[in-house]
């Protein structure tokens, strides 16, 4: 649908690539301030861009805008293009990154003025949000993955920003191992949609996969095979289980880079490639149930995990996997729209709660440690409003975002037949989820001061990094808004949005019910939610404000239980045990001292000694004695004459016979 | 006269033996000599081709043969007098310093 429109789509992800550019070729020896102008200038107009996309988009009734800018891979029938398309997806995708993404860049000028690598961090920053743009623009599986593998290599990068230390940079490469991972069931995911449908590019691909049939429930066929090795690159990249142990320590990157990467947008890459694929997924009874179970199992897990961490960072890092999970619960249960609404609003308060969590670290010169904190309020004012609010948000109190996102995925998960399990973990998680998060605030920000104020001198941050924090406790109370409930009064205005794209996929379970029922079902788990958040607010507060020193003594009694969960279930060293040591060991045994030392070096080491070997032999030749070389003239001159003369020769021994 | 291959097998004996001497002996004035002598065969071969085809090339080349003989007399020989006086030795086997 060719639209004169929308021509300078393909500027929104240039911006940021250009001010990676700038700012990591020449930006070494400036000052900070200019490179803030190219990082926030290339961000921010960026952001405008994006503006004026949507603006047009609505402008022309918000139908699909597909634009072909250039051809990048034609081989015989497959092409794959820089095309960018344009819908009701990917403008909230596109407005979620460059929004989100400019409030954590101003941020960052704050966050990191003293650190050193200053442009490198920009940098980065600024190329991360390239690679992010792409992978929500791209119009074919093939630009997504570059975004995809990109916002991987970024993430890499800035997760390992302190390289000096050995344990970033074992982060770094154990985030990228572990989604290596994922992306080659992905890429796996897309050999097997082109040879079966001959292209790679959205609107063909799904409107070719819409008529086919659908498979039912342990049907092992095209599209729950293709949907399930695309999910696997979506719990690479989105920390699910079993690939979410990369995620907790990528808390070693700077904070900023923790909220906008690990947080807000590059995590959520997953959930929309799931979105976006959704036609693939409904074809899958199979797919989608796994995509529900890995999303409500992981939600869970991670916040029994979540319970018992002590680093304020990990706690977030822990709630991020875990409000990932319940994005793909959604996703799997049918409400793609109720997903990627939660991906929205998480977006916002988890970018909150990450900045504010900096912005406690920040004030504390550098400690984390959440035990070293406490009665915190009273001196960073500002960081403690937007933190509740953030807090508030994620526990899921009405009318604040998370309340309406999680409800929404919760209320369709009741709602499908055989949902009632997840339902129920779903509802558990909740009520998990607002007990470690008030566990945070008060062990951060109440109760008695347990770190030695001479050393450390508590401020409350620049408003550079106060700004973006109030913003965004402002979209962490309305984001929510914009799909309140019926029974609230408003109208989902963001499923109707959404819903040209993911069409009536969400209408199956409630067809059954009329409205009125729905309302008060609704209503009935609403106020169930809101019930459960408020246990686990008052179950923090008790043990974390009235008894302090009760935690510890339930630790003590339950110490199996507190020791797993502190541990983290020892996944990591099961993997360690199962996969890391087994692989070392082979390489270590057989792929280096055999193979490359035996047969690689052994051949070359072999070569370089074969001909030592012959020079040593030949060179006796070279006596440098002068009349051994006259030997050989005189034998050479009597070769050649005896050659030359050869027929002559032969002819007179013939003739004398 | 003269048959001319007989002029050509004194050449080539005379150039043997010049050869041999070159390689069998020790005294660096001999190996000179022996040079030498290897240059007059030659000279002998290029007379007795010139006298037998009637042309005057091969004994213009006689001439030059015999002036680089003697420019390469002059030089040999002041070597082989710096030779002596640095070395106390004309023994071909003592100037080997370069040799591996």
């Amino acid at each position: 649908m060719p639209t004169p429109i929308l021509d300078i789509l393909w500027i929104i992800p240039l911006l940021p690539l250009l001010g990676a550019a700038i700012n990591g070729l020449f930006g070494k020896n400036w000052p900070n301030k200019i490179v803030n102008t190219v990082a926030l200038g290339s961000t921010a107009l960026s952001f405008l861009a994006a503006l004026e996309a949507v603006r047009e988009f609505f402008e022309q009734g918000q139908r699909l805008v597909h634009k072909e800018f250039f051809d990048w891979i034609v081989a015989g029938s497959f092409r794959a293009g820089f095309d960018l398309q344009m819908d009701q997806l990917t403008v909230v995708m596109v407005l979620v990154v460059t929004g989100v993404g400019f409030l954590i860049h101003i941020y960052a000028t704050g966050y990191m003025s003293h650190e050193g690598g200053y442009y490198r961090f920009f940098s980065y920053l600024n190329l991360f949000m390239f690679f992010m743009l792409i992978l929500v623009l791209a119009a074919n599986y093939v630009l997504l993955f570059v975004g995809w593998e990109g916002v991987g290599l970024a993430s890499y990068l800035l997760i390992g920003f302190y390289f000096l230390k050995k344990s970033a940079s074992d982060a770094g490469k154990k985030a990228f191992i572990v989604n290596r991972i994922g992306d080659f069931g992905f890429m796996l995911g897309m050999f097997l949609l082109f040879k079966t449908f001959g292209t790679l590019d959205f609107t063909q691909l799904f409107a070719k996969v819409e008529p086919w049939s659908h498979e039912s429930w342990g049907i092992f066929g095209t599209f729950t095979v293709a949907s399930l090795l695309l999910f696997m690159g979506a719990c690479g990249k989105s920390a699910q289980l079993p690939l979410y142990v990369w995620l907790p320590d990528a808390m070693e990157g700077p904070t900023p880079v923790s909220a906008l990467i690990h947080a807000a947008t590059m995590v959520t890459a997953g959930v929309y490639v799931v979105a976006r694929s959704h036609i693939l997924f409904t074809h899958s009874e199979t797919a989608m149930v796994v995509v529900a179970i890995v999303g409500c199992a992981t939600a869970f897990f991670a916040a029994t995990i979540g319970l018992v961490q002590t680093d304020i960072k990990r706690v977030l890092a822990y709630s991020t996997v875990s409000q990932l999970g319940y994005m793909f619960l959604g996703c799997g249960v049918g409400a793609f729209g109720a997903g990627i609404f939660h991906l929205m609003t998480h977006a916002f308060f988890k970018a909150l709660l990450f900045l504010a969590a900096g912005s406690v670290i920040h004030a504390m010169g550098g400690e984390q440690d959440m035990r070293h904190m406490g009665g915190l309020s009273k001196k960073i004012k500002w960081t403690y409003a937007t933190m509740l609010i953030a807090t508030l948000a994620i526990a899921g109190f009405p009318p604040l975002a998370g309340f309406f996102s999680k409800d929404s995925i919760l209320g369709a998960a009741f709602q499908i037949p055989g949902g009632h399990p997840l339902y129920a973990v779903g509802l558990l998680t909740a009520l998990l989820t607002s007990f470690y998060m008030f566990r945070l605030i008060f062990l951060t920000f109440h109760g008695k001061q347990r770190y030695d104020e001479h050393h450390i001198h508590v401020h409350e941050s620049p408003w550079s990094m106060l700004g973006p924090l109030v913003i965004l406790a402002v979209l962490s109370i309305i984001g929510g808004w914009l799909a309140a409930p019926s029974f609230w009064g408003g109208e989902d205005h963001f499923t109707a949005f959404l819903a040209p794209i993911f069409g009536g996929a969400h209408a199956e379970g409630e067809a059954a019910l009329s409205e009125a029922a729905v309302h008060s079902l609704e209503l009935t788990l609403a106020v169930v939610a809101v019930f459960a958040a408020l246990i686990g607010l008052a179950t923090a507060f008790w043990l974390y404000l009235r008894q302090p020193g009760k935690p510890a003594e339930i630790a003590k009694s339950l110490k199996p239980v507190y020791d797993t969960l502190y541990n983290k279930y020892y996944v990591d060293e099961a993997y360690g045990a199962a996969i890391v040591k087994p692989l070392l060991a082979l390489s270590t045994n057989v792929l280096w001292k055999v193979i490359d030392v035996e047969a690689i070096d052994g051949t070359v080491n072999g070569i370089a000694h074969g001909a030592a070997a012959t020079g040593d032999v030949t060179r006796r030749t070279q006596s440098g004695n002068t009349r051994s070389y006259a030997v050989w003239v005189v034998v050479g001159a009597l070769t050649i004459l005896i050659i030359v003369f050869w027929p002559a020769i032969r002819a007179i021994a013939g003739g004398a016979k | 006269m003269v048959p001319t291959h007989y002029y050509l097998i004194l050449s080539a004996i005379l150039f043997g033996l010049g050869a041999v001497a070159f390689v069998v002996k020790r005294n660096i004035i001999t190996i000179f000599m022996s040079i030498e002598l290897m240059l007059n065969a030659v000279n002998l071969a290029f007379v007795a081709f010139s006298q037998a085809f009637g042309r005057v090339e091969g004994q213009v080349f006689v001439l030059f043969v015999i002036v680089v003989a003697a420019a390469e007399a002059a030089v040999g020989l002041g070597i082989i007098i710096l030779i002596q006086r640095n070395r106390q030795s004309l023994n071909i086997e003592k100037v080997s310093l370069l040799k591996l």
